[in-house]
């Protein structure tokens, strides 16, 4: 049957699964708009186009599936682009369907022309420009699949105006060829064979768990090797939620804002199991001198990860899952009382300078407020945090028992992800308790999609921990500067009124005894809700492990109030 | 050391701009970038020619192995490969001088393929040495202008490269290459 390549485009993408995407219309892709109305897709109008990226990206993380992001040409394509970069570092499995001058126009400065393959190419797992609406199935059918095998990630279509309009045969590709495109998904017998040696050999072995264990769903897999081996395991920002917090076997958050304990196990191992992360410079500090007593073995798919910042002892390039599979069948059951023994001596010492032990002051901290938070939802509402002081300490302190329900920017690091990711898990879960924490820094830079969370009535509760400062930069430095502050102080306005001229209920929180009550009037409320907490404004996130610095040679927080900061060595 | 790869692509336009910016955006220098048709219309060959340490070699093979559109990477350097480069080099030459070029030509086995009233052009094809040879002698007498073609390589026999990306070598099978899911 003939259709027009923008028919083609909703066909196809109906046939992938989809059943929402985040967009806004404009010159370049008006015959996909209109198109659209004949098809059962809901369409989310957002205000800014890297909401719609950010949007796409949390509903891919919380659901599993590919998120879909649409914009127009030229300054359409452009803003979703820290969208783009954004899914691209965390891989995260999008396809953006961006709008094109017509083909006969592409090269000539068009209005709104902008050459979106050649901006979008370093920050895409792989992108197209569509000229002619004959290609537009078999693309947007390996767009899809591109997105989402193999280590998934951002995919681009940019499909010029001719070829949204012009008619061509359609007939859904049943298969598709990419002979240059084959992720890998076993590992070698022989390298699992080294593999098990060494783990048979370890005293003092320990599992980095990354975002990869929730991308491969090997969360079964990665308990049943770790309880087998009895190999603690410590995680990456974005590799919580992979193992239950409250195992006794699950160390928390490694790297520069990590448990104290866990960067001491890592220095201390003789055996580092990475499954599914990618040895990131906030997760390893000073290469030279990173688990300097660790044999190294690393699971990963991405054979371009391995040996990329740490050389490893065994690679095993493969899909986590199936690895883990193939890898417990070779271990036997070992007992690593004593390591376990240290580590726990370690954590206690921690626990005593944490925020947690310190009597009530009369001061909100963010640690205290997230976790009442915690403690008032169970720990079960999903959370997705925007960047910075609150992010981290989102990590330290909201516990994650299950996985995918912890959505944060890891690598990119975007500020404004908060809030939009926020109301596109809520599209992949709108039956769930969904939390956004966020900084009064990174708020306002995606705010207007409060207009957008109102519109589609989304049920997400916002928690917002101002302290009129950029935190994080204040943190550096308080730190690093001579506490000379520059450019950190932000005079925000009424928060409360601005939920108010949405429409959105809003409460303001100023001591700790209000937090409660204002988590449970969010709670309670339908729709969105907005809690602004005014939090300590010079608070700092600790432990602490300076840029470039050993692991072990963190900035502690000081015991109780004393102000001497003291570096810890194993 | 010098590292020669093999890479086959899959012939689309833009992708000669993938692999660039590849490089570009890894910090990868290379040497030399030849690119060209095969005996298949849907597939491209390029030879990469770099000086690096072993550690970047490794890397570029990887990344470039990421690419959708590369279909093939294979190392042949240090392997049974026949290694060539093609050089057109014009030489300043009044009419007197042309036997002297003759003779260096000849030893060379390169060719005059043009002579103008003051200047010849030389095309000599082989290693990189022996071109850099008759760079060298030619040098004194004048170069007015030159251009080579970059190095390609062809493995002798039924000989394949190595293939040292994880994952590039016998983790697939034939019909794992069509994708249907």
């Amino acid at each position: 049957m003939r259709k027009t390549g923008a028919d083609i485009l909703w066909e196809c993408m109906l046939r992938e699964g989809v059943e929402v995407v985040f967009g806004y219309p404009g010159g370049a892709n008006m015959p996909i708009y209109d198109a659209m109305l004949n098809y059962p897709v809901h369409h989310v109008l957002v205000r800014h186009e890297q909401g719609a990226a950010h949007m796409a990206d949390g509903y891919a993380r919380a659901s599993g599936k590919v998120g879909v992001a649409m914009a127009t040409s030229g300054p359409g394509a452009t803003n979703l682009v820290t969208g783009i970069a954004t899914a691209m570092m965390d891989s995260s499995p999008i396809v953006c369907v961006t709008g094109q001058v017509a083909a006969h126009l592409v090269g000539g400065d068009a209005f709104q022309e902008t050459d979106v393959t050649g901006i979008t190419l370093p920050i895409t797992k792989h992108n197209y420009l569509v000229t002619h609406s004959e290609e537009v199935a078999q693309v947007v059918r390996e767009a899809f699949y591109i997105a989402r095998s193999g280590r998934p990630g951002p995919v681009l279509i940019d499909i010029c105006k001719n070829a949204q309009i012009e008619q061509a045969e359609f007939e859904y590709p049943e298969s598709i060829s990419l002979p240059g495109y084959r992720p890998p998904s076993h590992a070698p017998q022989a390298d699992l064979q080294r593999a098990a040696r060494l783990i048979a050999q370890a005293e003092r072995p320990l599992i980095l768990a990354g975002h990869g264990v929730l991308m491969s769903g090997a969360m079964e897999e990665l308990s049943t090797f770790a309880i087998k081996t009895h190999t603690p395991i410590a995680s990456t920002l974005l590799g919580l939620g992979s193992f239950p917090a409250s195992h006794p076997l699950s160390l928390g958050m490694m790297g520069m804002h990590g448990e104290a304990y866990c960067n001491l196990a890592i220095q201390n191992a003789d055996l580092l199991l990475a499954f599914g992360m990618r040895f990131d410079d906030r997760v390893t500090g000073n290469l030279r001198t990173y688990a300097p007593y660790a044999r190294k073995i690393h699971v990963e798919i991405d054979p371009s990860e391995v040996h990329k910042n740490v050389h490893v002892d065994v690679p095993l390039v493969g899909d986590l899952k199936t690895v883990l599979r193939d890898l417990v069948p070779l271990v036997d059951e070992y007992d690593h009382e004593s390591w376990l023994a240290q580590i726990a001596s370690w954590r206690s010492e921690s626990e005593q300078r944490d925020i947690l032990a310190w009597p009530e002051d009369g001061k909100l901290y963010v640690a205290h407020v997230l976790r009442d938070l915690w403690q008032a939802t169970q720990g079960a509402a999903i959370i997705t945090t925007d960047v910075g002081q609150h992010q981290m300490w989102a990590a330290q302190y909201y516990l994650q028992e299950r996985s995918h329900r912890f959505i944060t920017s890891g690598g990119a690091g975007t500020m404004g992800f908060g809030l939009p990711s926020a109301i596109g898990t809520w599209f992949a879960h709108p039956d769930q308790e969904i939390w956004t924490i966020v900084g009064d820094g990174g708020f306002q830079m995606t705010q207007a999609e409060l207009s957008t969370a109102v519109q589609e009535g989304a049920n997400i509760k916002i928690a917002l921990m101002n302290n009129n400062f950029l935190g994080m930069v204040r943190q550096w430095q308080e730190f690093f500067f001579e506490k000379r502050y520059s450019a950190v102080e932000l005079r925000n306005p009424d928060f409360v009124k601005i939920a108010d001229a949405h429409g959105i209920p809003a409460r303001r929180v100023e001591t700790p005894d209000e937090v409660l009550p204002a988590i449970e009037f969010a709670r309670q409320t339908p729709g969105p809700v907005l809690v602004e907490f005014r939090v300590e404004k010079e608070e700092a996130v600790y432990p602490m492990v300076p840029t470039g610095a050993d692991l072990d040679a963190m900035i502690r927080r000081p015991v109780r109030q004393q102000l001497a900061v003291e570096t810890v060595r194993r | 050391m010098q590292y020669t790869l093999i890479a086959l692509v899959e012939n689309k336009p833009g992708v000669l701009n993938r692999v660039a910016s590849l490089f570009r955006r890894r910090n990868f220098n290379i040497e030399s970038l030849n690119v060209g048709r095969t005996e298949r219309d849907d597939i491209s060959r390029m030879t990469i020619v770099m000086n690096s340490e072993e550690t970047d070699a490794r890397k570029v093979e990887v990344n470039l192995y990421k690419l959708v559109n590369v279909i093939d990477v294979q190392d042949v350097t240090n392997q049974p490969a026949v290694l060539r480069d093609l050089a057109l080099i014009k030489v300043k030459a009044v009419p007197e001088q042309r036997a002297e070029i003759a003779n260096l030509v000849a030893i060379f086995r390169a060719r005059i393929v043009d002579v103008a009233p003051d200047s010849v052009i030389v095309e000599i094809t082989g290693t990189e040495d022996k071109i850099e040879g008759l760079i060298e002698l030619l040098r004194p007498i004048g170069i007015l202008e030159m251009v080579r073609s970059g190095q390609v390589a062809m493995m002798r026999g039924s000989n394949n490269g190595v293939r040292h990306a994880p994952g590039a070598n016998g983790h697939h099978s034939e019909e794992e290459l069509t994708v249907g899911y």
